[in-house]
């Protein structure tokens, strides 16, 4: 489960709209609440290191820039609990490329874009045997 | 040779919640594969359904990514410490 304030929301549809048409990225910053749920604190954008002519349909964040942000997690006393990311002119739905690149435990946001204006946004975990996404918000 | 893999905080289910395990192996390929035997339900989140290690996993060795270095074949010694890295990614279809 996670909880993701108004703020962040707001933050990852901005991200999606200055990116558009291509696809934005970024990590979720947050903790743990007792009962396992993620509880998101504030959104770390992060470059998008696929091929500029391959930005609209994919993104991808490096093992590099993956281990700063959770450096950076770490020195404001927050996890990296999920990642978020654009489907410019697509809808907030995992796609199988999506799944195939997913890991255990992470929530993944998506955002819509539709002709530059940011839609409905949701948020997926990936199944423990990796044949779907949940759906948690 | 024993080494030291370092878990990332998604994997770490599999893991009794344990940040690092040790395993054992003369190259990577060895001890990742050690390390996948000793905590099975991990194995299909690094390899792939032909049994090659997903791409989005990286390895380091220390500071540096093994595909800088001898890749899987990169031979190991004691004590040394490996640590698996996620690559995030993904993207909306086609």
């Amino acid at each position: 489960m996670i909880v993701l304030p108004d703020s962040a929301s707001a933050a990852i549809m901005s991200e999606g709209e200055r990116a558009y048409p291509n696809e934005c990225c970024g990590a979720l910053l947050g903790s743990m609440d007792d009962s396992g749920g993620r509880v998101v604190s504030e959104i770390l954008p992060i470059h998008n290191g696929r091929e500029t002519e391959e930005q609209y349909h994919r993104f991808v964040i490096g093992p590099d820039d993956f281990m700063a942000s959770e450096k950076t997690a770490r020195a404001r006393g927050l996890d990296v609990i999920g990642f978020y990311h654009s489907h410019p002119d697509h809808p907030a739905v995992p796609s199988d490329y999506d799944r195939e690149h997913a890991l255990p435990w992470y929530s993944y946001v998506i955002v819509a874009v539709k002709s530059g204006v940011s839609g409905d946004l949701t948020s997926w975990e990936l199944d423990g045997d990796r044949s779907r996404f949940i759906k948690e918000l | 040779m024993p080494v030291t893999i370092q878990i990332p905080t998604a994997l770490r289910v599999f893991t009794d919640r344990k940040s690092e395990v040790q395993a054992k192996g003369a190259i990577i390929a060895e001890a990742i594969a050690d390390f996948a035997a000793s905590y099975p339900d991990i194995k299909q989140h690094l390899y792939d359904e032909g049994g090659t290690l997903r791409s989005f996993i990286n390895i380091y060795l220390g500071d540096t990514n093994i595909k800088n270095l001898g890749g899987l074949d990169t031979p190991l010694k004691d004590g040394d410490i490996l640590m698996l890295v996620p690559a995030i990614a993904g993207g909306s279809n086609p």
